[in-house]
């Protein structure tokens, strides 16, 4: 039912994001490709959890994964939901340290319907092969009626 | 066995353990208690770790990350030293929400240690409403056996 331009939809996430505290505390922002949507954790000293490697701590990189599913599910809703969908489960695998650097975030809806949504998280570094971590979770859909009518 | 640590001083290891972590500094994460059964932490709120702004509640990646550090300093006081541990899985039930404004406390036991890997398990509630937990976790912990900043020893 989008028939604005992607562009003004893409402006209507960055703003929904912007008014997210954790989103802004962590540094994690949208960015719109041809290829479709994609999230960026910006790196700072502050995300370290292990120093002495360093490495990016295990619990932002699960928060990073976390915002980036619910910002899928509102875009994916043509911004059109009255809340932030709420998370039920979550659940990360670690594949390798995450380096002082930025980290990308690539979802993929495997299934949204009227009441809850089911989506996979790949976060990368450099290259979108070179994954350090993946995520899987539930997240409730704001109430009925908001959400874009199919 | 040099660098094991005394069972008095594992709060102190904690402690230092958490002053280590540029993130766990960020939140605000604290460690109450430490043992060899358990770790309770506690993270007081703020308006810059909330989620949504309409409803003021804590973001579950807020909640993450009090279960992953939890979990892991868990790993290590039963190690009863300052081992390097990689989270391998992490995975969170959100039961429940605090209510705005309230802190949380997290307790986590490590409850199997294996050569390699440790498996760890975690409660967080509202503090002071144990009853009333709003997180479950159960998760997994890779050892290296690498020990920072202490001198080889031991094994």
């Amino acid at each position: 039912m989008s028939a604005e331009p992607i562009e003004s939809r893409f402006r209507a996430l960055q703003a929904a994001i912007e008014q997210w505290p954790y989103a802004a505390l962590i540094g994690m922002q949208p960015l719109l490709h041809d290829e479709g949507l994609q999230f960026r954790l910006a790196y700072r000293e502050e995300l370290i959890g292990n120093p002495a490697l360093p490495a990016i701590h295990g619990g932002v990189l699960g928060g990073f994964m976390e915002l980036s599913a619910q910002a899928q599910i509102l875009w994916e809703a043509d911004c059109q939901l009255a809340a932030l969908p709420r998370v039920v489960d979550f659940s990360i695998d670690y594949l390798r340290p995450g380096r002082p650097e930025d980290v990308m975030g690539d979802c993929r809806v495997w299934r949204q319907g009227q009441r809850v949504a089911n989506i996979a998280v790949a976060a990368w570094q450099g290259d979108p092969d070179r994954i350090i971590a993946t995520a899987r979770g539930h997240f409730l859909m704001p109430e009925a009626g908001a959400v874009g009518a199919r | 066995m040099p660098q094991d640590v005394n069972a008095d001083n594992l709060l102190e290891m904690a402690r230092e353990f958490f002053q280590l972590l540029p993130h766990g500094r960020l939140l605000g994460i604290e460690v109450h208690r430490a043992d060899a059964e358990r770790v309770q932490t506690r993270l007081a709120y703020r308006d810059d770790l909330v989620g949504d702004p309409q409803g003021g509640h804590l973001h579950g990646g807020v909640i993450t990350t009090l279960i992953d550090q939890t979990s892991g300093s868990a790993v290590l006081c039963r190690l009863g030293r300052l081992e390097a541990v990689a989270t391998l899985d992490l995975r969170v039930d959100h039961l429940a929400r605090a209510r705005p404004g309230q802190a949380v406390v997290a307790e986590a036991e490590c409850y199997r240690v294996t050569p390699n890997i440790c498996f760890a398990r975690c409660t967080v509630f509202p503090e002071g409403e144990r009853a009333r937990p709003v997180a479950a976790s159960m998760s997994s912990f890779m050892r290296t056996g690498q020990v920072p900043g202490f001198v080889e020893g031991s094994r």
